[in-house]
């Protein structure tokens, strides 16, 4: 049985939220749009799943925006900002943000826009002062994640919330590896969007949600359907919607054994990479997600190493996978500083509440055969 | 543990397919080589539909599969020296240089570093043990032979190669991928250069940094006379007919291509046959034999072969003499030389002014060259 180590991409669901879910995929159904009893039942599923995931966030259940994947609603922010300044104006994003933003923003300036990225320091954190100096009388948005998917570093987001708002420029924020594992409240993030993700904590794939504040202009990106008060047309995903609703109800109420226990996985891990040489974790020092580790192995090919790893029962990931599995070099890595061959050498680890501390020894023992087969393996090649 | 090289087409497949029967532990591979830039600009990077057919069938078939990327590796070997090729002239064996310096080099590296131990591939060439070594062979099915394309393989390389389908009929094999149900049994042939997806000539100018003259080019005929214009010299290959756009009484074949003056040669159809040619780079697969070789040659991949003989020349070079003339004799391409259907080794045909060819360290290569000096 192999062990599952890449919950950054996914996390197994909570058997709690497929028994909520089942009941929409079987005994139940309907549109929450119509008018007959079946579609009211499915609404009321929708509403009570808003108001979790309201719960969650600190927020009003009527300021969060069902969609179908995080990557959908960080483009619909993005969109609303272009079509509402008619693809003028200036964008400044930081240089950790997902492709999910940072494609979108380049798209946006081909057609017409301006763009800043900023670059984070070398221990993976934007300076907010950065984020001032950045901001021009035409700047229409500031996208700031609050938790960086492969290194983990929690970014200052009430910092550059109180910028903007001094700036009077809106900010969003991708809050998808955060939600769920670190507190993320919208009282204290500040932002004006916040993005969540179902399936980075337990939930089921193909449910998200982009809280709206309520005094924030949105411009629909999705149209032709009075769904989510027209702010995303499409008829609910009404299982998923109702999966959400149940992990969010339950990551709310145990967020701080959650992050013990992430923390508790990732620390006897990192503890426990002593006994391999020329390893180096990155952003050890800095704030960080409980469950996250970017680990470079000096002088390994982390893609090389991924795939040793895979075949020896022990799932881990480099980069951002593609429908063809292959791995590129991330460029929010090269922006924090690493080398092409430190970024190439490396590999994340991301821990979920299904794991246990049973299996960090033999995943370290297995990466340590793996990462010595493929340093053995290399100076042999090169002669 | 072998590593199956999986394209996504039907006869990698079925290689993956007929292995996974065995008890021999099994990886698929696929090789990203390359990706639109433009393409991947926007974010639809690795979209390539073939490697996610490799990926169903391996799937289908119940064993791991990775894609390796090998995009930088192939620009260096294959698609810069193509477009130096049309550059300087020549016509360009992209095929043989993938082998050569990506599949068996630096893609079988992968796959040893993966823990694989040997990889197999759905070339359609036979592998026997001789008596001095390894032996490469043409394939069972004549009308499929790929062995033109592996000349350059060394014992190195083929003592670490599986080529399954050897022995099959390509109908044979389309037949088995059926039978297994394979999600590619279906799939066609492909015969295109697999990284051009227009015209050759639009992807040199936007791929070469060496280009001096995009004008077209002066259409003389053996003695001098000009007999017209064509479109830029490097838009052709020697022995194309089409395209050039003169008019006269017989028929007209490109019989050189001259880069430096932007110029082709035309000539009717008899002044393209030569009696012979210089070759470089030559390379035995068993060892040098020792002065001259007689033997069969073939100068391109579908091509039925003349009786020649070869004479070893100084800095591996090699001087080919043909029993009977052959026409288009094209430098860049490659020379073959067989023993009836064992594939004795092979040169590249020399440019009229040939051009030092960029070489780059691998262990398959130096272990290649060690080989041929100790024989």
């Amino acid at each position: 049985m192999a062990t599952y180590l890449d919950n950054n991409a996914t996390t197994p669901l909570d058997p709690r939220a497929r028994e909520a879910m089942l009941e929409w995929l079987g005994r139940r159904h309907g549109n929450p749009s119509s008018a007959h009893r079946f579609g009211q039942d499915a609404r009321e599923a929708v509403e009570v799943a808003r108001a979790e995931v309201a719960t969650l966030l600190g927020g009003r259940p009527e300021e969060v925006v069902f969609m179908g994947s995080g990557t959908e609603a960080n483009n619909a922010v993005l969109w609303s900002a272009a079509r509402r300044y008619g693809f003028s104006g200036h964008l400044v994003i930081s240089a950790l943000e997902h492709p999910s933003i940072r494609v979108v923003a380049e798209d946006l300036v081909e057609l017409g826009m301006e763009l800043t990225v900023l670059a984070p320091s070398v221990e993976g954190v934007l300076d907010p002062a950065a984020v001032g100096a950045a901001i021009r009388p035409d700047t229409r948005l500031v996208c700031l994640m609050s938790a960086n998917n492969e290194v983990g570093t929690l970014q200052p987001v009430a910092e550059v919330a109180t910028i903007c708002r001094r700036r009077r420029v809106a900010l969003h924020c991708d809050a998808a590896q955060a939600a769920g594992k670190v507190p993320t409240s919208v009282e204290t993030l500040e932002a004006d969007t916040v993005t969540l993700a179902a399936h980075k904590f337990h939930g089921p794939l193909g449910a998200a949600a982009l809280w709206i504040g309520s005094d924030t202009e949105f411009r629909a990106h999705i149209l032709g359907g009075g769904q989510e008060r027209r702010r995303r047309a499409s008829t609910e995903n009404v299982a998923a919607l109702v999966g959400f609703g149940e992990i969010a109800m339950w990551a709310g109420r145990e967020l701080e054994e959650r992050q013990e226990h992430l923390r508790s996985l990732r620390d006897r891990f990192e503890q426990s990479l002593g006994q391999i040489d020329d390893v180096r974790i990155h952003c050890q020092g800095s704030p960080r997600l409980p469950h996250t580790s970017h680990v470079a192995f000096m002088g390994v090919e982390g893609e090389a190493l991924t795939i040793r790893l895979d075949l020896a029962g022990f799932a881990v990931s480099t980069g951002s996978a593609c429908a063809s599995g292959a791995v590129e070099p991330s460029p929010a890595l090269l922006a924090l500083g690493l080398s092409p061959e430190e970024a190439l050498a490396s590999v994340r680890i991301s821990f979920g509440m299904a794991n246990t501390l049973d299996e960090v020894e033999p995943f370290v023992a297995a990466l340590s055969q793996e990462v010595g087969a493929l340093r053995r393996l290399a100076p042999s090649l090169e002669t | 543990m072998i590593a199956v090289a999986m394209s996504g087409g039907l006869d990698s497949s079925l290689v993956a397919a007929m292995l996974a029967d065995s008890d021999e532990e099994l990886v698929g591979l696929s090789m990203l080589l390359w990706d639109q830039s433009t393409v991947s600009r926007n974010g639809r990077c690795c979209g390539s539909l073939d490697l996610g057919d490799a990926r169903r069938v391996a799937q289908q078939i119940g064993i791991p599969h990775y894609t390796v990327r090998l995009e930088e590796e192939f620009n260096r070997h294959v698609v810069t020296p193509f477009v130096q090729d049309y550059a300087a002239g020549r016509t360009p064996s992209p095929c043989i240089r993938c082998n050569t310096w990506i599949k068996f080099d630096v893609f079988l590296q992968r796959a040893v570093e993966l823990g694989a131990d040997r990889i197999a591939t759905g070339h359609y060439a036979r592998i026997r043990q001789g008596e001095n070594g390894l032996e490469l062979h043409r394939a069972a099915d004549e009308t499929k032979d790929q062995s033109y394309f592996l000349f350059e393989l060394t014992q190195q390389q083929l003592a670490r190669s599986i080529f399954p389908l050897g022995e099959m009929r390509k109908s044979e094999a389309r037949a088995e991928a059926r039978r297994r149900e394979l999600v590619v049994a279906e799939k066609g042939e492909s015969m295109d250069i697999c990284f051009v997806s227009g015209s050759v000539k639009e992807f040199v100018e936007e791929h070469s940094a060496e280009l001096d003259t995009m004008a077209p080019s002066a259409v003389i005929d053996r003695d001098g006379r000009r007999l017209g214009s064509a479109g830029p010299y490097y838009s052709y290959t020697v022995g194309q007919r089409k395209g050039l756009g003169i008019a006269a009484s017989e028929r007209l074949y490109v019989l050189e291509v001259q880069p430096r003056e932007n110029r082709l040669v035309v000539g009717p159809q008899e002044e393209l046959f030569e009696s012979g040619f210089y070759g470089e780079r030559l390379s035995w697969i068993g060892g040098e034999p020792g002065g001259e070789v007689e033997a069969e040659v073939r100068i391109r991949s579908r091509d039925a072969g003349v009786r020649c003989r070869l004479r070893p020349l100084s800095g591996s070079r090699v001087e080919v003499e043909l029993a009977e003339p052959q026409a288009a004799v094209s430098p860049g391409q490659a020379a073959v030389f067989y023993s009836g259907t064992q594939v004795l080794g092979g040169c590249w045909i020399s440019a009229p002014e040939p051009a030092p060819m960029t070489m780059t360290n691998s262990p398959f290569r130096e272990s290649r060259r060690a080989s041929v000096s100790r024989s």
